[in-house]
């Protein structure tokens, strides 16, 4: 079997006279969770959709599980699962009747209630999709994604409008999934998201990917210089520094104990993502 | 796993028919926007008409109750698949499914399953009422239920094929019902529903006679009334060569647009 999951070489879209996407390469192995990032407008949706065979490409080659989504037939579509964002599918059919039917569109479906289980809505089986709250129902849009045993997962934008609570939740799911082997390419615009959840980081701006990395080390972070900040009698002073720990001795001696005001810190992910972006300051 | 075989067409299908007819049942709102209103429509204008078509010894009640029941055909295909399957265009309902391996044919099938199902419903609550307030008869004889099933059967694949077809003509799911009650309605009054067909206006007859609903009324008066009827019809004749002519051309045409109009996605999504 293959070992790639994704492979994409050159891939373009236009519309008109832009070019939404604009020279991408990619590849995913098996088994890893990628979060691809990327402001509104930078050609990430664009991406997708081409990969879930949505959209018809301008250019460039794709493979998913080796197969081209230009052309998709129902068995490649068989072996992926899309959790799309909105869901309003039946709202009077109950959860259970939805898991099971999606159920009989696969060759070898999963149990669905062990799959409605596996999403954490046991207890709401039998409830209908309209009394359901928005993240139950996105836990049904995993379930449905999922029904069919798929070896590569697309989730756009999981968590968006989710409580802190139910997002933490919702992440020891993919977690799990993940843990199963499955593939997962992520969309998210929620930073603690990707770093949380994925192996690595792609950025996308300007229809370009222009970083592949791990969450750690995207944007150089984890060789970036830490700031060191204080207050001093002249004021608030900054120093950037390679050795962080030394300094914040050097200062200690100096004020004899406590430093007013003391804060070390490094360049997050998201400072690391808006200057890729080029938001940065 | 790839060895596996795909899950047929046909049995997706009729599970698909099934899953719909489920969630119709239990949307309230959806059953009585499809169903009660061609029977609110019969009893309010069975109450208010009156007297028999001139020279011909038909009440003109029976004459109504046939138009009806072809719009009742209308309502439970074209109105309510081109209502539906907008909505369903619009709240991504048909982007999931395209990305399932779920054959497109099969959502066909469910959509064809449930308006079939849904006509049947509609026509005998129709009937039965026609029969009870206003004596109207089941066809007399074997060739007359012949007539009345092909016509049936032919009216419902017709608009259905242009229900789908029409789906794709509303911007939003929200605003389908609206942009489709208005053909829904004009041809009503065009095609011989409400007034006697030949009571109308020169140019408004030709303009019926161009749509499938007046061929549908006309077809099922032939099943259903008398022929001492063929006074008050346009060529004093039931024309079913015509009839079957007109009947093929638009469900050829709704095939063609079905085929080439058909979008799993909405406008502005690419």
């Amino acid at each position: 079997m293959d070992e790639t999951a994704v492979r994409v070489r050159g891939l373009r879209k236009r519309y008109g006279d832009v070019d939404a996407v604009n020279g991408v390469d990619l590849d995913i192995p098996r088994g890893e969770v990628f979060a691809l990032l990327g402001p509104n407008g930078a050609g990430k949706s664009t991406t997708v959709e081409i990969l879930e065979g949505h959209r018809r490409r301008t250019g460039g080659e794709v493979a998913v599980l080796g197969t081209d989504p230009g052309r998709p037939t129902r068995r490649w579509r068989a072996r992926i699962g899309i959790v799309s964002q909105t869901s309003d599918e039946r709202p009077q059919l109950t959860v259970r009747e939805a898991v099971r039917h999606f159920a009989g569109y696969y060759p070898a479906p999963r149990d669905p209630d062990e799959v409605i289980e596996a999403v954490g809505l046991t207890e709401k089986a039998g409830a209908r999709l309209s009394q359901l709250s928005g993240g139950q129902r996105r836990r049904v849009d995993v379930a449905l994604g999922i029904i069919g045993g798929p070896e590569l997962v697309f989730l756009d934008e999981p968590t968006t409008g989710f409580d802190p609570d139910a997002r933490r939740r919702f992440w020891k799911l993919i977690e799990s999934l993940a843990g199963d082997g499955t593939t997962i390419l992520l969309t998210t615009h929620y930073l603690d998201e990707a770093e949380a959840l994925a192996n690595r980081v792609g950025v996308i701006a300007r229809g370009r990917l222009v970083e592949v990395a791990t969450p750690r080390e995207l944007g150089g972070r984890s060789a970036a210089k830490a700031r060191v900040s204080w207050t001093g009698p002249e004021g608030p002073q900054t120093i950037e520094t390679h050795s962080p720990t030394q300094v914040v001795a050097e200062l200690s001696q100096k004020f004899g104990g406590e430093v007013p005001e003391l804060t070390v810190t490094r360049p997050s992910l998201e400072d690391a993502y808006l200057t890729m972006i080029g938001a940065g300051r | 796993m790839s060895s596996l075989a795909m899950p047929s067409t046909l049995r997706i299908g009729l599970s698909r028919g099934a899953l719909e007819l489920k969630g119709f049942v239990r949307e309230r709102e959806a059953m009585a926007f499809t169903f009660a209103v061609p029977i609110v429509l019969m009893l309010i204008f069975g109450t208010i008409f009156k007297g028999e078509i001139q020279g011909t010894g038909v009440d003109f009640r029976q004459y109504f109750a046939a138009g009806i029941i072809a719009s009742g055909i209308a309502s439970t295909t074209f109105i309510s698949l081109g209502v539906g399957i907008a909505q369903e265009r619009d709240d991504g309902t048909l982007k999931r499914l395209y990305g399932t391996p779920m054959p497109p044919s099969a959502y066909f099938i469910g959509k064809t399953i449930t308006a079939l199902v849904l006509s049947v419903t509609e026509t005998v609550i129709l009937f039965l009422l026609g029969h009870l307030m206003f004596g109207l008869k089941p066809p007399s004889t074997p060739e007359r239920w012949l007539t009345f099933v092909w016509v049936f059967v032919a009216g419902v694949a017709v608009c259905t094929l242009l229900g789908i077809a029409v789906s794709s003509v509303p911007r939003s799911g929200r605003g389908a019902a609206a942009v489709l009650n208005v053909p829904y309605i004009v041809l009503q009054f065009l095609s011989g529903v409400y007034l006697t067909f030949t009571d109308l206006p020169k140019g408004v007859q030709e303009a019926g006679a161009v749509f499938p609903l007046k061929w549908i009324c006309q077809g099922l008066r032939s099943a259903l009334l008398p022929d001492s009827l063929l006074s008050a019809e346009p060529a004093h004749a039931w024309e079913h060569g015509r009839t079957a002519l007109v009947l093929a051309a638009w469900g050829v045409a709704g095939f063609v647009l079905c085929l080439t109009t058909f979008r799993w996605k909405r406008r502005d999504d690419g």
